[in-house]
């Protein structure tokens, strides 16, 4: 069968080679730039922050990964309990994601921070407690806030992750004489969150790229470094871009391990 | 309970007024740049399905950009670049450097950051029309403008509209980020408010119940909006 050209269908860009003429074009003017870029702008303070860079990108990292995985572990109960708990429950959770959708993540940010670090202070109990030399750093504030907003948002794809788990799947299950918790463990949470892998992939990419607002509390992540030297050098672009090209990269690495594990999976047909 | 009310009072003690008008900013930002994105986000769209091959990579360069750099980041970055470009032109035309109101650069900084999604969400729309009804289209003899104009856009609607009405709530969150760059919208002037007087927790709740509603009004707007655009279409998702 001959294959009909059709002039309205979309071709992805990905899809054809690399190398066409406009493309190899693009890249040399695309490798001016960059060549100006570093001629032109000044990159010699660059070496003084490497170190702190590194570091920086690593507590971003760490930010990144503690918050998700334990929003995550938050995540699964909220989405169960509003396609399966009893109604109080299904009622108080989904109202727990629209509040915290519904707000602005710099906001519950600074309640948290300002708002409940006034309000432990004033408690003597607390500021005797062990846990004072913790509530004293900003960075348990900023954990919890985008934890709490991975949570929430998270919690709304597996609500639609665990209600999409095909019927006959889980009366499989009971039929083999799965307690309910075996079925949960083998079945209805593997299936759920495989399905909900693809918007894990872009939850998490989002959860990326709020990271830097723990900043504006004082935690050191690689977005504060960037604002020491934009401080300290007097430089406005330079950082900057700088910045933009290491999230761009921290992206990327992050979608195409993402792409890997979904790889991993088998699916049948599709 | 009493001094909260004080506290939150419209008038001149009082900080109620002050946080009305921040949010009455962050509004207007939001729907400018909403504005801004949706006529960024057509153009993309367009030029993404039916431009050239340079445009079509250009496209995909700036929305992948713009979809992995923190939005944070992008708002510094046009903040300044955006100032100093239209400083720069101006002092090319001879006139001397201008103040840009937080207003009009906050539209614009949004605005470029929403073109980029809304350039994704409009393309998958267009996309998403039956083929058929273009080809009847065109059968009748409409000039593509035409068609575009009465078929596609019209029944590109009630695909694009959950995307859209997402952006917008995305739009009306982000603007709380150029509190960073000392726009005195609703989220600054709240810390404003909470570190004059030392009540953090009640204006930042106050604040929060401002964005909520928001956010619930939205939502039962776009309900009926995406209510009349469905109609006459038949149901999807069986049952």
């Amino acid at each position: 069968m001959s294959e009909a050209q059709n002039p309205a269908t979309y071709v992805a860009p990905k899809a054809r080679s690399l190398f066409e003429p406009h493309r190899l074009f693009l890249m040399a003017v695309a490798a001016v730039l960059v060549f100006c870029v570093a001629w032109f702008m000044r990159w010699d303070w660059l070496p003084r922050y490497q170190e702190r860079l590194i570091y920086g990108i690593g507590e971003t990292l760490l930010m990144l990964f503690s918050t998700a995985i334990v929003g995550f572990l938050f995540a699964v109960p909220l989405g169960l309990v509003q396609v399966t708990g009893p109604k109080p429950l299904a009622w108080a959770a989904s109202g727990f994601c629209t509040l915290i959708r519904g707000t602005p993540l710099l906001l519950q940010l600074w309640l948290l921070y300002y708002g409940l670090g006034s309000l432990f202070a004033q408690y003597p109990e607390i500021r005797s407690s062990f846990l004072w030399p913790y509530l004293r750093q900003a960075w348990p504030y900023g954990f919890a806030a985008l934890m709490i907003s991975f949570a929430a948002y998270e919690g709304e794809v597996m609500r639609g992750a665990f209600a999409g788990v095909p019927r006959g799947e889980l009366e499989a299950a009971r039929a083999y004489g799965m307690g309910p918790f075996t079925l949960f463990r083998r079945i209805w949470l593997p299936r759920a969150i495989h399905r909900a892998l693809p918007t894990l992939t872009g939850e998490t990419v989002l959860q990326l790229k709020s990271t830097p607002l723990v900043a504006t509390v004082t935690v050191v992540d690689v977005y504060a470094i960037i604002s020491r030297v934009r401080q300290e050098t007097f430089l406005t672009y330079e950082p900057l871009l700088l910045l933009a090209l290491i999230y761009l990269c921290l992206t990327g690495i992050l979608v195409f391990a993402f792409r890997q594990l979904e790889n991993r999976i088998p699916t049948r047909g599709a | 309970m009493d001094a909260t009310l004080k506290l939150l009072s419209l008038w001149s003690p009082g900080w109620g007024g002050v946080l009305l008008t921040g949010l009455l900013h962050s509004l207007q930002v939001a729907f400018g740049g909403y504005l801004l994105g949706l006529l960024i986000g057509t153009g993309g769209a367009a030029g993404k399905l039916w431009g050239g091959p340079i445009l079509r990579d250009l496209l995909e360069v700036y929305t992948t950009v713009v979809r992995g750099v923190p939005e944070l980041v992008l708002i510094l970055i046009l903040y300044y670049a955006g100032t100093d470009a239209v400083n720069h032109l101006t002092a090319l035309i001879g006139l001397p450097s201008v103040d840009i109101s937080g207003l009009a650069a906050g539209i614009f900084v949004i605005g470029v950051v929403q073109g980029a999604y809304s350039t994704e969400v409009l393309r998958g729309a267009i996309l998403s029309v039956p083929q058929g009804q273009l080809e009847a289209a065109r059968a009748y003899g409409m000039s593509p403008l035409l068609s575009l104009r009465r078929i596609t856009l019209p029944a590109m609607l009630p695909y694009a509209l959950p995307g859209l009405s997402n952006l917008w709530m995305i739009a009306t969150k982000d603007t709380a980020l150029l509190a960073v760059v000392g726009f005195a919208e609703l989220t600054l002037v709240t810390r404003q408010a909470a570190g004059t007087t030392k009540a953090y927790l009640t204006f930042f709740l106050a604040a929060g119940a401002l964005y909520l509603a928001v956010t619930l009004l939205s939502n039962l707007l776009i309900g009926l909006l995406e209510k009349r655009a469905r109609r006459g279409l038949v149901r999807q998702g069986g049952a």
